[in-house]
């Protein structure tokens, strides 16, 4: 930019278009906008403010290690317990029940659709799908409490049945609300996948099922991995699905037949008993938050840093 | 590859590519058979309670009695106000971040990330932000109409902006170019063209947001919106409570009668959502043109 008007002799200015007269009314529209967009920005300050100051509080309190690493979580019983280990591993549990629905049959309905469907039914299909994704959270919740549970029970094969709360049901209809977010993610980083290296590969005599399997496959893997790591994101975060189906005790067990509290279960019924400003029980939601927030903020940076490398390889 | 796999394809590979593509399919159908499944259920459930007392009868402790009239006036405010929050500043967010904003600047660069990174936040870390600085804190708003559409607001402006964003890169270049060759400025060329092309897409992708503030409740139950509300809302200041929250309340109980009810106060949502949904769909198909 520096060097084309360097070169231009500074004896004769060039005349731009549209610098005839300064145009206030343009540039105060221009700051309204931008200042539209920072909204987006402050909300992200609000939201590490909002969490930062009673999170502080909280562990001039407890201390850090007794939080991270204890395995009882008491914090409104006296004496108090804060080791948010129970929370943590139910996190996990569910999330992983979650996955098993998500990953496989997510991939699986991509690649159908990618690869297989012709242009008629995947239009029709993958709307169908997204009609998943659109359902609030509180009908899946009743869902997984009133019908699938019961479904359980009836089925269950081996040990003791699961309870009426209970991890595995709560994570399996995560599963299926998550699964077309997994779905349309990997889709399109499949979309983005050159036709000439299928067909480079169809050349040679690959089979359909290796062209989707040796080829899309490997060459979309950075989209494909950027939607799992979504999908567990989003898993974390969910909410309403464990508060209504999991349970509300704090369980340190892997065992997804049992009734568990996720963090986010802690944090929402934390809210439900209407916590004074100040005390231990409101702390304890902003600290359980932060942790949280930063680990769905980090699984998020991830996803959007591999989605932004398949687009520059391939778009 | 070895020049062996250029042979025609064999017995093998002709049974193992059928598996396969079944095994695709099944993952499909699993999804939509869930769905179905689901909705089919709800339906069966709340079939007795599916009349108008659900739409106008107040909450009641006496499940014969109890309907979701306040939850359904509560959800009109709050995502009425929410619409009237969100939708200014999304597009307005969009219209800057498409039409002036400097890829090569680093704070530009931060807002996108910053948005993308927000629409991935879970819903209840917004509550936590609703409820330190709507609720309590800094506006001190208490457990109003007003401080849920905020955190709502904020929750949905990001799937806002990205689909207005896309709205807006639709519309060809030409079209700006034809516009500032016969002399508009950079604004009147936007006010003027851009964004009337892109009303459609725009549109449709505001409704979809607000459908998924429709169905929120997470945000909510931590401003303390779960209690017991027997009254429509009446202004920016009165309490609430919204069909999400309602149905959470009723599932919470233990009697039977309630989860029934509740089943149909889900139905009611649903077909909000549907009809929501179809004006979206409609709109899309009827106004968006091809360039």
């Amino acid at each position: 930019m520096s060097t084309t008007t360097a070169s231009t002799s500074p004896s004769r200015p060039v005349r731009r278009l549209g610098e005839a007269r300064p145009r206030y009314g343009e540039r105060l529209i221009k700051t309204l906008l931008l200042l539209c967009a920072a909204v987006s920005v402050a909300t992200t300050a609000g939201i590490v403010v909002a969490l930062a100051g009673p999170t502080i509080e909280f562990f001039g309190e407890v201390p850090i290690r007794d939080f991270l690493f204890g395995t009882d979580w008491r914090p409104l019983f006296s004496p108090a317990d804060f080791g948010v280990l129970p929370l943590v591993t139910a996190t996990i549990v569910v999330t992983a029940c979650a996955l098993v629905v998500c990953i496989p049959f997510g991939l699986g309905s991509a690649i159908y659709l990618s690869e297989y469907a012709r242009p008629g039914m995947r239009k029709t299909l993958k709307p169908v799908l997204e009609v998943l994704a659109g359902i609030p959270t509180v009908v899946y919740g009743f869902f997984a409490l009133t019908f699938l549970t019961p479904t359980l029970e009836k089925i269950w094969l081996f040990g003791e049945p699961p309870s009426v709360f209970n991890a595995l049901s709560a994570g399996l209809v995560m599963g299926v609300m998550i699964l077309p977010t997994v779905a349309s993610l990997s889709e399109d980083a499949m979309a983005a996948v050159p036709q000439a290296l299928r067909q480079g590969a169809y050349a040679v005599g690959a089979s359909k099922r290796i062209v989707a399997t040796r080829i899309v496959v490997p060459a979309a893997l950075s989209g494909i991995v950027a939607s799992f790591v979504l999908a567990i994101s989003r898993a974390v975060g969910e909410t309403m699905i464990v508060l209504i189906a999991a349970g509300g005790t704090p369980n340190l067990s892997l065992n997804p037949a049992e009734a568990m509290q996720t963090m986010t279960a802690f944090i929402a019924a934390a809210g439900l008993g209407d916590q004074s400003t100040g005390s231990i029980g409101y702390q304890t939601i902003f600290a359980v938050g932060s942790l949280l927030f930063i680990a769905t903020f980090v699984m998020n940076i991830f996803s959007i840093r591999l989605v932004r490398k398949y687009r520059e390889v391939y778009e | 590859m070895s020049a062996t796999q250029i042979a025609p394809t064999s017995q093998r590979e002709r049974l193992l590519g059928g598996l396969f593509r079944a095994s695709l399919f099944v993952s499909l159908a699993i999804g939509i058979l869930t769905l179905c499944w689901l909705m089919l259920s709800i339906l069966i459930e709340g079939w007795p309670r599916l009349n108008q007392d659900v739409l106008f009868h107040f909450p009641s402790s006496n499940p014969e009695l109890a309907g979701a009239q306040s939850a359904i006036m509560g959800t009109i405010w709050v995502v009425g106000l929410t619409a009237l929050i969100t939708i200014p500043l999304g597009v307005g967010a969009a219209v800057y971040l498409e039409e002036y904003a400097d890829r090569d600047r680093w704070w530009n660069r931060l807002i996108e990330l910053n948005i993308q990174n927000l629409a991935a936040v879970p819903s209840i870390v917004y509550g936590i932000l609703g409820l330190a600085f709507f609720v309590r804190g800094f506006l001190g708003l208490g457990q109003t109409v007003l401080a849920a559409a905020l955190t709502l607001s904020l929750l949905v402006l990001p799937i806002v902006i990205i689909s207005s964003r896309e709205a807006i890169r639709a519309v060809p270049d030409s079209i700006r170019q034809g516009a500032l060759a016969l002399g508009a400025t950079q604004w009147q060329t936007i006010w003027r063209q851009v964004l009337p092309a892109a009303i459609p897409g725009m549109a449709t992708g505001s409704i979809l947001a607000l459908s998924r503030a429709i169905g929120e409740a997470a945000p909510l139950v931590l401003l303390g919106g779960l209690t017991f509300i027997t009254f429509n809302p009446e202004g920016l200041d009165s309490a609430f409570t919204v069909l999400p929250i309602q149905i959470f309340n009723w599932i919470s109980r233990p009697q039977d009668e309630f989860h029934v009810l509740a089943a149909a106060a889900i139905a009611v949502l649903l077909v909000l959502l549907v009809a929501m949904n179809a004006v979206a769909i409609f709109l899309r198909n009827k106004y968006q043109r091809k360039w």
